[in-house]
């Protein structure tokens, strides 16, 4: 048994470098990677929570690469380089015991490293937002979000506007499981807790769309539970808000939006939807006196198109099982109207 | 087990195999399975139904990864994603991670420790049957439809009634307490059979590390495992009785359950962590010839980590809101088990570094890929223990890419040098050495090609838990290639396992001591004969096997430091030594195979149900037979002695 161990000694350790000289490739490539960054990226940060992580990351990644490197090095020298006597024949005396390499390698090592982790780990702690900031609340239902902006009248769903350059404090809450509020560019996340209040600061430094998702398992539709903050310049978004918070056109009379208004009333949408300047004034779905403005049906599930919206309307189980809004039955027509008034809503 | 007290009689004398073969086998036939304590056979049992799991979980790995390996899939629907989700996780650290060390530790400990059995061979056999049981339990849910589906995690208030109103989570809450009962007691009978049964001579500091690792195990599963007990029980009187420990509307607190949960759920990373370090202490001595450097220092860490491995759970939390100065306290905790890690990680380089010759057998390379897979994932586990890193990437891929380089790594890479290494004790034949080689390569290669694409996928913004994702997010090819890899990583189980089971038929007869390794289990034969050792053998060294002349039987010697050690044990007895220096103290009678055990497990399930069910006629019943069983149990136990 022994012989055929030794011969296999030398075979195993061209196939182990050969293996491992791989990994090392892909290792190195974490930190190349996030240069080319697609939808959204933790090291592509746009807001300033989310710039400082990255820092910290990118500290890790490589500090963490070395130290494996290191690691790995001494496992192969472990592994195949054997000491057994010096020329002259005499068993080979070593100048440092192995307890001092274990402490060495074992102790001071990671000592060293967690050490200097420590200290940075508190630079990207979340800040308090400064007194100035725009006070948001976000409620996460099951399975979107409603976002309401208290002091100046907006309430809308899935997509948050935000003025670039400010502080925003967004309040965090749950009306009925656990959901996690998590917009990779900008910020980490935050749990929303039923019976707990907890906060967020956001802080866009350049304008644009950054896109969002839930992160705590939250049911079935968990997966498209996706939301998405829209960085505008200040004055985009003071025009924004007035837009946002007056109430719903009304519809021209004669029009197919007319008959759409009236529909909507009549068929159960009223119940669980509030369309502002109109006797809707359900709370159990998103807010939709605005609803034309936004670009996904869903919280995200698909683009706010009217044949998706049709499709929504009808059955809306059929594109995102589990969702709260159950088919409802109407005539051809009565869909053909809704989906104009909708499409006037902005 | 009773001690009597008795006067060691002059002269040995040693029975012969043949009677020892009829007190101690089993009666042949279904009696003979139904009544077995033999710990040997327990353990088998123990392990072939840890892999079945393994196999089960697997195949529920392979389901998830088909779906996600594009975007929109369409193999599973939400709902079905969500089952097999929570099934994998509950399968894999329940079903398979834990219990595989408890058939480890059964079937070695008594051969380890060149003893006869277990310390409570009948809690023995308990612990297995309710583990079988309740794992039934859990699957059965699986004939009514209504599987859990809340997550593995089971996160309230989701979990709660209002939200999913079947009996899914009932299932998944009064089977997790079930099981609980299984590990408890295995972890009791671990701890006094490896205070009091160990051989003559074997003092603390002569105990193999994996016995180390099993202690160590043990005593976590006692402080860790009754958390979970609790999390699952006030989550069943939540939805079964209406009761609102986890109701924030009703004055409960949600995140109550997160802290029970954690509390056990970090340190149960551990309990399979720290066993499996014992496998790997063990493999790496035998194949490089030579002890483990800095013994004391291993054993330190092991002790510590365990301790450290209870103020961590907070970890888990980061982004509930809570403030941070609590969580930088718990970061600093989390970061610190760097440490003892490091110590074990480097104690076996040197140990590979100052030996004669390695060799590079199948149960050798596992113990490698697993420092290898293991560093990497201790690695990004020190990342996610920084608080402003953790907001950003918990509950993202990067975290499934983590614990599964931890878990498949740290644990399930030692328990595939572990089956490798006693296969030819347990099996009594050897396995073909190069499809043993050819599954290493393929499940090293396959856990990496899964699992490293997930830390990109994670920076790059993918949640966990999801059951599908859209186009566009650049998300695509790597999830594709994570998939691929997976497939190759199941290839690799399929071919590992499957070579052991052939050797079974196939193989040819393994020797006492295939590898020349140090340790009593290899003392005995391939199989072992079910006394185990026709005496007791006397240890005076870490290394047994490696410090005695060559024609030495150990069961020969008769004197330790002057102290004479001859016993009469023609009965159905072991030898009972004392905590610290294992020095002789007296006999004990060991209990008769009896349908007791399996009896009181059989009507544990029955209270399950009862509960699953709410009919409590029914349950009042089984609680009846349960206590007339335990009765029955002890008495006969009584009349024996």
């Amino acid at each position: 048994m022994a012989a055929r161990m030794a011969q296999g000694d030398r075979g195993r350790f061209s196939a182990l470098r050969s293996a491992t000289a791989p990994l090392v490739a892909v290792a190195v490539a974490i930190a190349v990677a996030p240069a080319c960054s697609g939808n959204h990226h933790i090291l592509s940060p746009e807001g300033k929570q989310a710039k400082s992580i990255a820092l910290i990351a990118w500290f890790m990644f490589i500090s963490a690469g070395a130290v494996t490197l290191l690691v790995f090095a001494a496992l192969l020298h472990g592994m195949f380089r054997r000491h057994r006597t010096t020329r002259r024949g005499e068993p080979r005396r070593f100048v440092v015991g192995e307890q001092t390499w274990i402490i060495a390698g074992g102790v001071a090592l990671p000592l060293v490293f967690i050490g200097i982790l420590t200290a940075m780990s508190l630079h990207g702690l979340p800040s308090e937002a400064k007194p100035d900031a725009v006070a948001i609340t976000v409620v996460g239902h099951q399975y979107w979000w409603e976002v309401q902006y208290p002091g100046l009248g907006v309430t809308t769903a899935e997509e948050i506007h935000v003025p670039v350059g400010r502080d925003v404090d967004v309040t965090l809450l749950s009306d009925d499981v656990i959901h996690s509020f998590w917009v990779p560019d900008l910020a980490g996340k935050i749990d929303m807790i039923p019976g707990q209040t907890n906060h967020l600061t956001l802080h866009a430094d350049k304008a644009g769309t950054y896109r969002g998702q839930c992160a705590e398992f939250c049911g079935l539709q968990h997966a498209n539970m996706i939301f998405f903050v829209v960085a505008d310049e200040p004055s985009t978004f003071d025009a924004w808000v007035r837009s946002e918070s007056g109430a719903a056109p009304a519809p021209a009379p004669g029009t197919p939006a007319a008959d759409g208004a009236i529909a909507f009333q009549e068929l159960p949408c009223a119940s669980c939807h509030t369309i502002k300047g109109t006797a809707a004034n359900g709370t159990a779905g998103p807010d939709l006196t605005h609803f034309a403005n936004r670009s996904t049906i869903g919280a995200g599930t698909v683009p706010n198109t009217p044949g998706y919206l049709g499709g929504w309307i009808a059955d809306a189980q059929s594109t995102k099982p589990g969702s709260l809004m159950p088919p409802i039955p109407m005539r051809p027509d009565q869909l053909n109207a809704l989906l104009a008034y909708l499409g006037t809503l902005k | 087990m009773s001690a009597i007290d008795q006067e060691p009689t002059a002269g040995t004398s040693t029975p012969d195999s043949e009677s020892l073969e009829e007190v101690w086998g089993d009666t042949p036939g279904i009696a003979g399975f139904l009544t077995s304590v033999d710990h040997k056979r327990i353990g088998v049992r123990y392990l072939v139904t840890a892999v079945v799991f393994l196999f089960v979980g697997g195949i529920e790995a392979m389901l998830m990864r088909a779906q996600l390996a594009s975007p929109n899939g369409t193999v599973l629907g939400p709902d079905t994603y969500n089952k097999v989700m929570t099934m994998h996780g509950t399968t894999m650290i329940l079903l398979f991670n834990t219990p595989i060390f408890a058939g480890f530790g059964n079937y070695l400990i008594p051969l380890m420790l060149g003893t006869r059995d277990m310390a409570f061979p009948r809690l023995n056999a308990l612990s297995y049957w309710v583990f079988l049981l309740s794992g039934a339990f859990m699957y059965a849910s699986f004939l009514t439809g209504q599987i859990p589906n809340g997550g593995w995690f089971a996160y309230t208030p989701l979990t709660a009634s209002e939200y999913i109103p079947g009996s899914n989570m009932d299932f998944w809450a009064i089977g997790i307490t079930f099981l609980g009962i299984s590990t408890t007691v295995g972890a009791i009978n671990f701890i006094v059979t490896i205070f009091r049964m160990r051989a003559p001579g074997m003092s603390f500091n002569k105990l193999p590390l994996f016995v180390w690792g099993i202690l160590t195990m043990s005593f976590m599963i006692l402080f860790a495992v009754p958390s979970l007990s609790v999390a699952g029980s006030l989550l069943e009187l939540d939805r079964a009785f209406g009761m609102h420990f986890y109701d924030p509307t009703h004055g409960g607190s949600a995140l109550l359950y997160q802290h029970l949960f954690w509390i056990w759920g970090h340190p149960e990373v551990y309990i399979v962590f720290i066993p499996a370090t014992g496998i790997a202490s063990m493999v790496i001595q035998t194949f490089s010839r030579r002890s483990i450097a800095a013994y004391h220092l291993v054993v330190v860490a092991l002790v510590t980590t365990a301790f450290i491995s209870f103020g961590l759970w907070v970890h888990h939390m980061f982004a509930t809101g809570l403030p941070f100065l609590v969580a930088s306290f718990f970061s600093a905790a989390s970061v610190l088990i760097a440490i003892p890690s490091g110590v074990q990680i480097f104690a076996w380089i040197m140990t590979m570094s100052r030996a004669k010759k390695i060799s590079f057998e199948p149960p050798m390379l596992f113990a490698i890929g697993f420092i290898v897979v293991f560093v990497i994932g201790g690695m990004t586990g020190v990342m996610v223990a920084v608080v402003p890193f953790d907001l950003q990437v918990t509950d993202s891929y990067f975290v499934v890419a983590h614990f599964h380089y931890v878990l498949i790594g740290g644990s399930v890479f030692p328990i595939f040098a572990g089956l490798h290494y006693w296969y030819p004790k347990v099996a009594g034949r050897l396995y073909n050495r190069r499809a043993a080689i050819v599954g290493f390569w393929l499940m090293f290669i396959g856990v990496n090609l899964t699992f490293f694409p997930q830390h990109f996928l994670g920076l790059m913004g993918m949640p966990r838990r999801v059951y599908t994702y859209q186009q566009g997010l650049g998300w695509d090819s790597l999830n594709l290639l994570s998939t691929i890899g997976a497939y190759v990583l199941a290839l690799g189980f399929v071919t590992s396992v499957g070579n052991l089971v052939v050797a079974r038929f196939r193989g040819p007869r393994a020797p006492a001591n295939p590898w020349g390794a140090d340790t009593l289990e290899w003392a005995t034969s391939s199989p072992p004969p079910a006394y185990n050792f026709a005496g007791f053998p006397v240890v005076s060294t870490l290394h047994p096997l490696w410090d005695t002349a060559p024609g030495q039987d150990l069961t020969e010697i008769t004197e330790l430091d002057g102290e004479d050690l001859t016993v009469s044990h023609e009965h159905h007895q072991v030898l009972l030594t004392s905590v610290l220096d294992a020095n002789r103290v007296d006999v004990a009678s060991m209990p008769h195979p009896s349908y007791w055990p399996f009896v009181v497990g059989l009507m544990m399930l029955l209270i399950s149900v009862a509960v699953l069910v709410e009919s409590w006629t029914f349950g009042l019943v089984a609680v009846g037979v349960l206590s007339v069983a335990l009765i029955a149990w002890h008495a006969e136990v009584e009349e024996e002695t």
